[in-house]
């Protein structure tokens, strides 16, 4: 059974238009589950309704969020804030905004684990060396007691994966966790990602707008276009035989450096058109 | 004269403000370690490199937005390297930049029309409409947008703007500083056929700045790979990709994640 089940999401800004269109979505236990599209198609609003942490100018009209089979959607908001903050995590873009700079990074780690989860102090902080050291970070001593300037991009992003896992989560989401850092850093903090979420068995929701890092570390993968899903499928049939033609155009636009004659093509206006009018006709169901 | 820049031994340095003590000049930090390379006429010079590498300060310092510290740039035979900014004026019309960040490049406050003509009056220029116009055909958006405010345009058409300010003064040559990092794949692949197809019909030379070698393939005719204020390689395209010299190349190339499952990424 999936660990995360997402039936028919529907977002809207308050009075406002649409942002998710009927989103369904599975995510089995320990999968890795890609949301790609372009900028504001609505891949990092799904994220954060599952995490429960959407805007205030976003509500949620109708739809069910299952974690493990309960609907979050249905439960008292205090509950729901307790199962979530006990089973889900969040890797963020940004390192640099997401660690407090006047802190320490070692409380930024354990704090949510004695405030919330109401673990001892010291459980916490073995907690959090074991955990520094096994996203690869060499004096998990000092960098406790550093504060989150001294230390570089990769760096603090490994100081938040560690975060992400303190708590055993069983599902994660990751927003464009790699956006932010060289190419040369991205490959090791996803591998990094993709090796703790496998020795660990989390589930991943993973936001990004690159494809080729879909390719590297996801086995499923959802396409938005407008709020509504076009095609969701494996990861392997997806970049063999996509079947929306707004998939292929997404690919044909991506750059390949092995394949230069073959990518960097714009999606075609025709392209558009046809996922447009899917859009509109689903408003139109939807009104009906 | 076949190059329209020739950079020889360049050097620079800037305060490390983050070692700053509070009395006294900050120590200097040496971000450019010796640069010797030339960019010939017509060429699409694309400058790779990670973050700190100094492919910004580099690109900077061709366009004398940052003085260097020692060596010489030479822009169509004069040497720039220390010319002051009454000497500089006349000059800039020749090299123009485009800036990684639209939405702070351009004016909130000002029309696209006025954000196109600023520079043109600055320069001197007559009929600054009709270049204006010109300029948004160039770069395939409306004139009706010389008359929109920024925030009413896409990141892909925001660019363009940018685009079209630069080749507004038919400048010889034009520095694009991360261009498409903040875009779409589908608007990147727009602006970048754009760029690519102005460089032609315009006979401009460029210098692009970029992470992505993808896109560095796909533009540039000559490659330059810096690491830590050094070129480790300065290649025609098609041969670095097909056999990369330096190390740090292969690296590069190496971390880049294809859209296909099946290459091994190890």
């Amino acid at each position: 059974m999936s660990y995360l089940s997402i039936r028919d999401l529907e977002l809207r800004l308050k009075g406002g238009g649409r942002l998710l269109r009927r989103v369904s979505l599975e995510v089995a236990r320990g999968e890795v589950h890609g949301l790609v599209g372009e900028s504001g198609a609505g891949k990092s609003m799904i994220g954060k309704a599952v995490l429960g942490t959407l805007p205030r100018s976003v509500e949620i009209v109708s739809g069910q969020i299952l974690l493990d089979g309960t609907d979050v959607l249905a439960m008292h908001p205090a509950a729901r804030r307790r199962l979530i903050g006990a089973t889900c995590a969040l890797i963020p873009q940004d390192p640099l905004t997401a660690l407090n700079p006047a802190h320490r990074v070692g409380p930024q780690i354990t704090d949510r684990l004695v405030d919330i989860l109401r673990w001892p102090r010291a459980k916490a902080e073995a907690r959090a060396r074991e955990l520094l050291a096994e996203v690869q970070i060499a004096e998990p001593e000092r960098v406790m007691r550093s504060y989150p300037h001294e230390l570089s991009g990769g760096m603090r992003q490994r100081i938040l994966i560690a975060s992400a896992f303190a708590a055993e989560p069983k599902l994660i989401v990751a927003d464009e966790p790699t956006t932010a850092l060289d190419v040369t850093v991205q490959k090791q903090i996803l591998k990094l990602i993709k090796a703790m979420q496998e020795r660990h068995g989390t589930a991943l929701l993973f936001v990004t707008h690159d494809l080729g890092v879909v390719s590297k570390i996801c086995q499923r993968l959802s396409v938005l276009y407008a709020g509504m899903v076009v095609e969701d499928t494996d990861v392997r049939t997806f970049f063999r035989a996509p079947r929306h033609p707004y998939s292929r155009a997404l690919l044909a636009a991506t750059p390949k450096y092995t394949d230069p004659t073959h990518s960097l093509t714009p999606v075609p206006e025709a392209v558009i058109a046809t996922v447009r009018a899917e859009v509109a006709e689903a408003d139109r169901r939807a009104g009906a | 004269m076949t190059e329209i820049y020739r950079v020889e031994g360049l050097h620079l340095s800037l305060a490390d403000m983050t070692r700053k003590p509070l009395l006294g000049a900050a120590p200097r930090i040496e971000i450019l370690k010796g640069l010797d390379f030339t960019i010939p006429r017509g060429a699409v010079l694309g400058i790779v490199g990670g973050s700190g590498s100094g492919k910004s300060t580099l690109g900077r310092a061709l366009v004398r937005l940052l003085e260097p510290s020692s060596g010489s740039i030479r822009f169509e035979g004069t040497d720039i390297t220390h010319l002051g900014e009454a000497a500089l004026r006349p000059l800039r019309r020749r090299f123009q930049m485009i800036f990684q960040d639209p939405m702070s490049s351009l004016n909130p406050r000002h029309r696209v029309g006025g954000i196109i003509a600023a520079p043109l009056r600055l320069h001197g220029f007559d009929d600054v409409a009709a270049r204006v116009g010109r300029a948004l055909d160039h770069v395939g958006l409306p004139r009706g947008f010389a008359a929109r405010y920024p925030h009413e345009l896409s990141g892909g058409q925001r660019q363009r703007v940018g685009i079209a300010r630069a080749i507004a003064l038919e400048p010889e040559f034009i520095l694009a500083d991360e261009i498409v990092s903040g875009l779409d794949v589908s608007s990147q692949a727009q602006v970048l056929n754009l760029l690519g197809g102005l460089v032609r019909d315009l006979g401009l030379t460029l210098a692009f700045i970029s992470h992505d070698l993808s896109v560095i393939r796909r533009l540039c005719s000559r490659v330059i790979v810096l690491y830590q204020g050094r070129i480790v390689e300065d290649r025609e395209t098609a041969a670095l990709f097909a056999d990369p010299q330096a190390a740090y190349t292969r690296e590069l190339l190496d971390a880049i994640p294809l859209p296909d499952p099946d290459q091994p990424w190890t």
